[in-house]
């Protein structure tokens, strides 16, 4: 199994000493110090329609200590760096990034001034660090809360405690998706599945659990709730690359359930820099979409009307490169001329039992979806 | 004001004196609270003191003193080096309301005098408060002794009355001195007799002068320019600034036989070609005796002048303090690092020729959170009151100081540690009241005084500037060094070297680049780099954002 390469903690701790290594030469040879930071703005995002994902350019900004604009975020960008470094070395347990930001809080000697004044500014080092030495945050020994459950065919090994956890003996919750998925963490042992199905609502991912979905046609069940946090997005691109098993997408019939699929695939602007290792980009989408209607006739109380939002978003996305393809630049025109949203939860106005033995059947079986 | 009839019980009419006049309505001439009838004896006094000198080419010495006699009690002494008065005057210069050179008939020259009423206005009240006559001490060059008389006011009569007179030896070979007794009340805060003073000397600055207060406490304002002004010139009066009735009187008075004539002799800036116009827009034969007129036909002469393009005014009637002296004398009177003044060049309101001269001080003794110091003068006196409500102030707030380095809000006085002077000089100062105390609200002099203030203040900014720029570099040096102590630390425990030295280094570095002022390069550069960096944060819209 080819993992996606991710930086060892020797690794992540000899490019931190590296970067602070070239600052000091800079001190000695009294020049101005610098690190260069790819830039993470919209100037710099594309999408790469090979690999079909997107991607941060190779702009970079330099960030300078003899700067009055930056010359705090300088001193900060080091501070976070030697506190990852110490984190790193006394084998610290995983921190959220508000935990981080209490080990980093307090005044400057013999001044009022504090070295960080709210989370918000922490939390922007940890991403330049994260993009300056081209690590994940996870690989630095922090984490995002994540919110993902799964079940289905799958036995890992937690490797921190050495537990053994197989998620088809999950019961009605399902297993929970941790917060570092990286491989030295979270080692896959096991699995038996033929397909993945991400569905974009727990409601949805409840029902199928219940109704034992994933045993009935040997998959693995997952659920990112709503918008994906990090480690369900890495762990879907785990399962590509290492398992490399199909990938369907079960979203809202709206806008916003296409645009989480797009993040699961491609990525998302904000965090260009994580694609290509969090994005799957073999997923396809298995639904809801706008012809699905018609096909399987459902009633009109499953619709909801558009508003003045909704269009506006259409009109954003359809402008967005990873929508270029016909078949997107159709579906989004399709849905803007209905006018209506369905939500995957409504399918059971047709049925409780459509999604899983009528609806979601018969997408795969048919290869119905769109890419 | 001199003939204003008033109606007693018997319905019968008769005419009141001045000095009956003053006795009923002395608020109107600023001598309204025991406060402010000090401070308006002491200033006809020196009025008259800085005139007589300056008239008679003398350096002005003037000696001022408050003596405290009772809980509402003073004695006013205003001492001159002046060329003293006649023997035959001085009953009348103090003894006599409305009565002296100050008051000519047709055009003029820029003086102090219009200002008030007079020094003998101050006798009467000191007579009305305390029942005491004023005392003189008076020596012209030459004479053997000094003269001293002892004076009151017949109030029904107007006319002066000797209470005793004498001959006495005295230490000055000219001048004169007046002590006043009368009811008052003294103040050390703003409008008080030491603002009046200081801010006298400040645009008198070829006088010297000394006071005394009530404490004993003696303070010296010397001289700060050893030269006279120039002397104003009288001027005639110029046909925009001439009314009906002022003209009336004219044609009554003048000895010329023709309208044409009259015109040419008569008035400032009229030559022949000019007469000839403005008889023939007026529809007056030329050849018609002035004192033949009638007010139908005078109406028609100054509807002609006025409407007639005529040259500006004559301006040698002005004297300015000038801008050196100005600045000079600001200094002189007030601790400041930074003084500028600027003299305009003559303008016109109405025919009367004036000019704006303005000074700033700044920094120094002056608080920096409080309203800038305000100082107004008109012909070299101090307005001490009614500062809202004059044109001079007016122009001050309507200028945007946020622009030259003092903060505002709106159109209000600006902040900060300066001190704004104004100077208006004219033959005929335009007051908005009898009390004399703010200017009147004509638009050519707010306009003359916003250029001046407008001057001054890129020159004050041009300083703030620098200034603020010097602040800037200290903070600069003491951000760096604070962060260095953080960053050397950050640096040693990520690579294991030393903290120390890294630390020494990195001052070393901050000073050199400090030095070298290659911070600011980084700013422009930076500056430069967030201009082709869009502003908006992407991804974030509503429902789709990451984590």
């Amino acid at each position: 199994m080819g993992a996606v390469k991710g930086k060892s903690k020797q690794e992540v701790l000899k490019a931190l000493e590296e970067e602070a290594k070239q600052v000091v030469e800079a001190i000695e040879k009294m020049k101005n110090p610098a690190v260069k930071i790819p830039l993470r703005a919209l100037t710099n995002v594309y999408f790469d329609a090979k690999q079909r994902m997107i991607k941060l350019g190779d702009k970079t900004g330099s960030r300078t200590f003899y700067n009055v604009n930056q010359a705090k975020k300088f001193m900060q960008t080091m501070l976070v760096a030697a506190q990852i470094k110490s984190l790193i070395l006394q084998n610290s347990p995983t921190l959220d990034t508000r935990q981080l930001f209490y080990l980093l809080r307090g005044t400057m000697p013999n001044s009022e001034e504090d070295k960080f004044d709210d989370q918000d500014e922490s939390d922007a080092i940890i991403e330049d660090v994260e993009v300056i030495i081209d690590a994940l945050r996870e690989e630095l020994g922090l984490i995002a809360v994540p919110k993902g459950v799964i079940a289905g065919p799958l036995v890992i090994e937690d490797v921190a405690s050495g537990d053994i956890i197989d998620y088809t003996k999950m019961g009605a919750a399902g297993g929970a998706i941790p917060a570092s998925v990286e491989p030295e963490n979270f080692r896959f042992k096991k699995c038996t599945a033929d397909y993945i199905l991400v569905v974009e609502k727990y409601a949805v991912w409840n029902l199928l659990n219940q109704q034992r979905y994933w045993e009935k046609n040997n998959c693995i069940l997952m659920t990112g709730k709503g918008q994906p946090a990090r480690a369900e997005r890495r762990l879907l691109a785990r399962f590509e690359k290492e398992l490399k098993l199909p990938i369907y997408v079960f979203c809202d019939m709206d806008v916003y359930g296409y645009y989480i699929y797009s993040v699961y695939k491609q990525g998302s602007i904000n965090l260009a820099f994580f694609s290509e290792k969090a994005a799957a980009p073999s997923a396809k989408y298995i639904g809801f979409n706008v012809d699905d209607y018609k096909n399987f006739k459902l009633p009109k109380t499953a619709l909801i009307k558009m508003n003045d939002d909704d269009l506006k978003r259409i009109k954003e996305v359809k402008a967005y490169d990873w929508f270029k393809s016909k078949e997107w630049q159709a579906e989004l025109d399709k849905l803007a001329a209905f006018g209506y949203t369905i939500e995957s939860d409504a399918l059971v106005a047709k049925s409780i039992d459509f999604t899983s033995k009528t609806y979601l059947p018969e997408k795969i079986k048919k290869k119905e979806w769109l890419d | 004001m001199v003939d204003k009839p008033i109606v007693n019980n018997n319905n019968d009419l008769r005419s009141i004196s001045p000095a009956e006049f003053f006795e009923k309505n002395r608020h109107l001439l600023g001598f309204d609270n025991p406060i402010k009838a000090l401070l308006t004896s002491v200033k006809e006094a020196v009025d008259n003191s800085l005139d007589a000198c300056e008239g008679h080419k003398i350096l002005p010495e003037i000696f001022i003193q408050i003596q405290k006699l009772g809980e509402t009690r003073f004695k006013m002494i205003v001492e001159d080096n002046g060329p003293g008065i006649l023997k035959e005057h001085v009953a009348k210069a103090f003894g006599k309301l409305l009565y002296g050179s100050k008051f000519q008939t047709f055009g003029g020259k820029q003086g102090r005098g219009q200002q008030g009423i007079g020094i003998s206005a101050s006798v009467m009240y000191g007579q009305l408060t305390t029942g005491k006559p004023a005392r003189i001490i008076t020596r012209t060059k030459g004479q053997k002794n000094a003269l001293v008389q002892e004076l009151k006011i017949d109030i029904k009569t107007n006319e002066p009355q000797i209470i005793t007179e004498a001959s006495i030896e005295w230490k000055h070979e000219h001048g004169t001195r007046v002590e006043i007794e009368l009811e008052a009340k003294y103040m050390e805060k703003k409008a008080s007799v030491v603002e009046y003073v200081r801010q006298t000397a400040v645009v008198n600055p070829h006088a010297k002068i000394t006071y005394i207060d009530p404490e004993g406490q003696k303070t010296v304002f010397d001289r700060v320019v050893e030269k006279l002004p120039k002397e104003a010139e009288f001027i005639k009066p110029h046909p925009y600034g001439v009314e009906l009735g002022v003209l009336l009187r004219m044609l009554k008075e003048t000895s010329t036989r023709a309208l044409n004539s009259f015109l040419t002799t008569e008035f400032d800036k009229v030559g022949s070609t000019t007469a000839e116009e403005i008889l023939k827009t007026s529809g007056l034969d030329p050849k018609i005796m002035p004192k033949l007129l009638s007010v139908e036909q005078a109406d028609k002469l100054i509807k002609a002048m006025h409407g007639c393009k005529i040259m500006s005014p004559t301006t040698t009637c002005l004297s300015p303090i000038g801008d050196e002296n100005l600045k000079k004398a600001l200094e002189a009177e007030y601790d400041l690092e930074f003084a500028f003044a600027v003299t305009r060049p003559p303008s016109v309101y109405r025919g009367n020729p004036f000019l704006i001269e303005v000074a700033i001080g700044y920094g120094g003794e002056l608080p920096a959170d409080q309203p800038v110091k305000l100082i107004r003068f008109a012909n070299r006196v101090p307005l001490l009151y009614q500062q809202g409500a004059c044109a001079l102030t007016k122009s001050i707030t309507s200028v945007d100081w946020k622009n030259y380095g003092l903060q505002q809000s709106g159109q209000n006085v600006p902040n900060g540690p300066a001190i704004i002077l104004v100077h208006m000089a004219s033959v005929w100062a335009p007051f908005t009241s009898e009390s004399k105390e703010a200017v009147a609200h004509y638009p050519e002099i707010i306009k003359e005084a916003k250029l001046a203030l407008q001057e001054a203040g890129r020159q004050l900014q041009l300083y703030v500037g620098k200034k603020q720029k010097k602040q800037l570099a200290v903070r600069k040096a003491d951000m760096f060094k604070l962060y260095a102590i953080e960053l050397s630390e950050a640096l040693s425990a990520l690579t294991g070297k030393p903290k120390e030295p890294i630390h020494k280094q990195l001052n070393k570095l901050t000073e050199e680049m400090l030095k070298l002022g290659a911070i600011e390069e980084e700013e422009a550069k930076s500056a430069e780099e967030k201009a082709r960096t869009p502003k908006r944060k992407l991804g974030a819209f509503k429902g789709v954002d990451e984590e």
